[in-house]
């Protein structure tokens, strides 16, 4: 199994933890992982203020995956929706296909359109396996409740994205139960984190994100459990700002699922960057059980 | 004396011109953080600064720094080895140059007692140094016109720094050949050094210069008689020989005499040879004195901002220090165009064409904002554009080979454009478009529908998904759903209109009430809408698109 790591502007920056931990996962599940160097913004922060300039910042990575022949793989959901919304725009409009790729082309570059774009969790679930997860589990969790946070732009538009059930999904509480944790039901798990109006209208941001945190709090989670750079950002480092401003009762730290299994897999905690979080989640090791 | 006076002139103004660019590193500031400091707290801050480093174990990094990074370059190698060799080239065989060349009676005649210019090794290292600084050139002329590195913008400044080099060399090169050929130049010396008075001996020891020496005699024509050669040899090795090597080795001036011996003693006629000296010199000066204004500056202030961030960070370092150090990074940005090879949103330029997105670009505005230049708002708008599509990747920040801190400007860049009312876009959009189109606000108006502008609908389907808003039956769905709605006790009255009403106003082809509306500033793009309408309407992609449209309104606009 081999695939182009799509990383984007985030991670490398502001959460290199959760590549670190994505690479030692995958490393031990032997999925073989390339870099392309020449990758650009996903084209994300593009869609407001320009489609086509998204879509061309979207084709060109496409274009460069492809040229190699790899399937992408990406860690964020945000980045994930983007690139699949324009690889199907790039297939249902001619025009903008042709438009496109007329610009891409001075860089000898084009897309035609025959690489899949997958996120992180999809790999993890449809390509390594829940069995073959299973098999490396050496310290599954015991009594662990994980709220799990799927991320607007991975499972809708669903004709689009065909993350998983867009209503009901299961795909990541199943990854989350391999570890032994259990994925508690809540009523917010769909919803959005609050994190593309940060910056913008931080209220209306900040009170979506607080909304979760106590929904997640009072369906009795003992950690949220996250798989995009946004939706981690805003529940880690955006809670912190929100406790410090209100000093709130609805702690309720999130870990990111590569973190999660990686220390189900008995992967130190040092090469899954766990003190890199803002909110301390050293102590979901209690409930590993022992060796 | 013109000499005499053009140094003295030359070496004035590079002092005032030094003096005057290091005071304004202590007067310029990025942003808001240090508007309050005064000149002289950032010039004690300063001094404090370099003293408590140069005694604390800190001197090993600037130590390593130095040697890795000033002296070797290496952070240039890591990008691109071409590159790497390029300016190796240059900066390395141009120092030599300066050093071994043009400061000859000062250092090089102190090393070596047996200097000569004339003799080697001096005079084949003298064009071998030369031969660099030629290939370098070459090589920037090549990537910059030839292989036209992408995003590799060429300023007015890259041209006057490629002119002035390539006149400083080529001058002397030309210089070279012609004094290697100079029947004039030969005969000074021969007076001098040899003080023949035979005719005979003259013509021995000029006929083995023309032979040897490739010097054009207009006497010595056609071959000479082996016995007076010989003579010529043996005047040659009593008189000159002790300071002057064989032409070959001067091996750049040597090809170059080669191929104007034909013109020789025209060219000597003429006196072309002290014309060179003059525009050779005259070009080194005026390279001397232009350097603290030019492009050439980065070779005073590269290594001083590669030595303070290695030493320095935000937050840590004392703030006065900071900005003493980001006014010290505009002048040591060379414009290499590295930063916007690497850009993340740098391919986007191709589809909004504002220089500004590149990092290299954005430093020249940078300049004028910290210089306290007057901008127009056009302009203004054009630097807020380019400033926020900046992700924050920070992929400029790891590769500047001058180890400038670009994110921290960047960062420092936007805080200042919020101060002055050019915020983050979409903030500015949300704003901006409220006010023109306010009908929002009056919420009992009734609204005649002759009024309402067809064309807006027509502009709303660049894409066929966008179109799809004409099948709205008004359910409500999508208004359920949205996260945004549902977080309001009234959302009418914060939102203007709610996800199902600007489906609807669409259809109705009022401009006025899709823009104007909270709503469509406030979504999430979180897809609950599209994802819910049993429609088929792609409620958040029209809101993306209407969005798209006020933003190019707007540009229109400005």
């Amino acid at each position: 199994m081999k695939f182009a790591i799509f990383l984007g502007c985030n991670i490398p920056v502001r959460l290199k933890q959760y590549e670190t931990a994505s690479r030692a996962v995958l490393g031990e599940l032997d999925v073989e992982l390339v870099d392309i160097a020449e990758f650009n913004c996903c084209g994300y922060p593009l869609r407001n203020i320009d489609s086509k300039a998204f879509v061309l910042s979207s084709a060109r990575n496409l274009a460069l995956a492809e040229r190699q022949n790899l399937t992408m793989m990406v860690l964020c959901k945000c980045g994930y929706g983007t690139l699949r919304m324009a690889d199907h725009l790039m297939k249902e409009n001619a025009s903008l296909r042709e438009e496109v790729n007329e610009i891409l082309a001075k860089e000898g570059l084009k897309y035609e359109g025959n690489i899949e774009v997958k996120h992180l969790l999809s790999v993890l679930f449809n390509d390594v396996g829940i069995e073959a997860i299973k098999e490396k589990i050496t310290r599954p969790y015991k009594n662990l409740k994980i709220a799990t946070h799927y991320g607007c732009h991975a499972l809708r538009p669903s004709n689009i994205v065909q993350f998983d059930d867009p209503v009901a999904p299961t795909l990541f509480d199943q990854v989350v139960e391999v570890t032994g944790a259990q994925s508690i039901y809540w009523p917010s798990k769909l919803e959005c984190c609050g994190a593309p109006m940060l910056g913008i209208n931080n209220d209306l941001s900040m009170n979506l994100t607080e909304k979760k945190l106590t929904d997640g709090k009072q369906s009795g989670a003992d950690y949220l459990c996250a798989a995009c750079p946004f939706c981690q950002i805003q529940f880690d480092t955006v809670q912190e700002m929100i406790l410090s401003k209100q000093g709130a009762d609805h702690h309720l730290p999130c870990i990111l699922y590569p973190q999660l299994l990686g220390l189900s897999m008995g992967i130190d905690s040092k090469t899954l960057g766990l003190e890199r979080n803002r909110i301390d989640i050293t102590e979901i090791e209690r409930f590993l059980s022992a060796v | 004396m013109l000499y005499t006076i053009a140094l003295y002139v030359a070496l004035t103004i590079f002092g005032l011109g030094l003096i005057y660019k290091v005071s304004l590193w202590f007067r310029y500031s990025i942003g808001m953080d240090a508007v309050d400091l005064p000149t002289s707290r950032r010039v004690s801050a300063a001094i404090k600064g370099i003293i408590s480093t140069l005694f604390s174990v800190k001197v090993l990094t600037l130590l390593r720094v130095f040697i890795l990074d000033v002296v070797l370059q290496i952070r240039i190698l890591r990008e691109d080895f071409l590159r790497w060799f390029m300016h190796m080239c240059m900066y390395g065989g141009f120092m030599l140059l300066l050093l071994m060349h043009a400061l000859d009676k000062f250092i090089t005649s102190v090393l070596f007692t047996d200097y000569y210019s004339t003799l080697n090794p001096f005079m084949f290292l003298r064009d071998l140094f030369g031969a660099l600084v030629i290939l370098g050139l070459a090589i920037a002329l090549y990537r910059r016109f030839i292989l036209k590195v992408s995003h590799l913008a060429t300023k007015a400044m890259d041209h006057y720094a490629i002119i002035i080099l390539a006149v400083i060399m080529i001058s002397g090169l030309v210089l070279e050949g012609t004094k290697i050929v100079s029947y004039s130049n030969y005969q000074e010396m021969a007076e001098e050094y040899a003080d023949l008075e035979q005719k005979e001996e003259i013509r021995s020891l000029e006929a083995f210069w023309v032979k040897e020496f490739e010097m054009v005699s207009p006497d010595i024509k056609g071959p000479v008689d082996v016995k007076s050669l010989d003579k010529g040899k043996e005047l040659h090795e009593m008189s000159c020989a002790g300071c002057h090597s064989r032409p070959q080795w001067a091996f750049m001036g040597y090809g170059v005499a080669k191929a104007i011996k034909p013109v020789a003693l025209s060219l000597d006629r003429a006196n072309v040879h002290t014309l060179l000296w003059y525009i050779h010199f005259l070009t080194c000066f005026f390279a001397l004195a232009y350097l603290p204004f030019s492009k050439f500056f980065h070779i005073i202030a590269s290594p001083v901002s590669l030595l303070a961030n290695a030493v320095m960070e935000k937050g840590r370092s004392d703030r006065a220090n900071i900005a003493t150090k980001q006014a010290i990074e505009l002048d040591a940005c060379t414009h290499c165009g590295t930063c916007s090879l690497r850009c993340s949103v740098a391919p986007v330029l191709e589809e909004i064409p504002n220089v500004n997105i590149l990092p290299s670009e954005k430093m020249p505005s940078l300049k004028a904002l910290a210089s306290g230049k007057e901008l127009s708002e056009k302009e203004l708008r054009i630097i807020q554009e380019g400033t926020y599509l900046c992700t924050d990747c920070r992929r400029c920040t790891v590769v500047c080979p001058v180890g400038i801190n670009l994110n921290d400007l960047w960062s420092n860049m936007k805080e200042y454009l919020v101060q002055k009312g050019y915020p983050e876009p979409m903030v500015w959009a949300r704003e901006a478009i409220g006010a023109e189109y306010s009908l929002i606000n009056m919420q009992d108006k009734v609204l005649s529908l002759t009024s309402a502008d067809r064309g807006f609908q027509d502009e709303v389907t660049p894409l066929a998904r966008v179109n799809t808003y004409s099948v709205c039956f008004g359910c409500e769905n999508c208004t359920t759903v949205c996260p945004v709605a549902g977080n309001y006790d009234n959302p009418r009255e914060v939102l203007g209109l709610l996800p199902h009403q600007i489906m609807h106003s669409l259809g109705l082809g009022l401009r006025d009430l899709a823009f104007g509306s909270r709503m469509l500033w406030d979504c999430l793009t979180c897809y609950q809408c599209q994802e819910h309408c049993p429609q088929g309407v792609c409620v958040t992609d029209v809101l993306y698109e209407l969005k798209n449209m006020a933003f190019r309104h707007l540009k229109e606009v400005a």
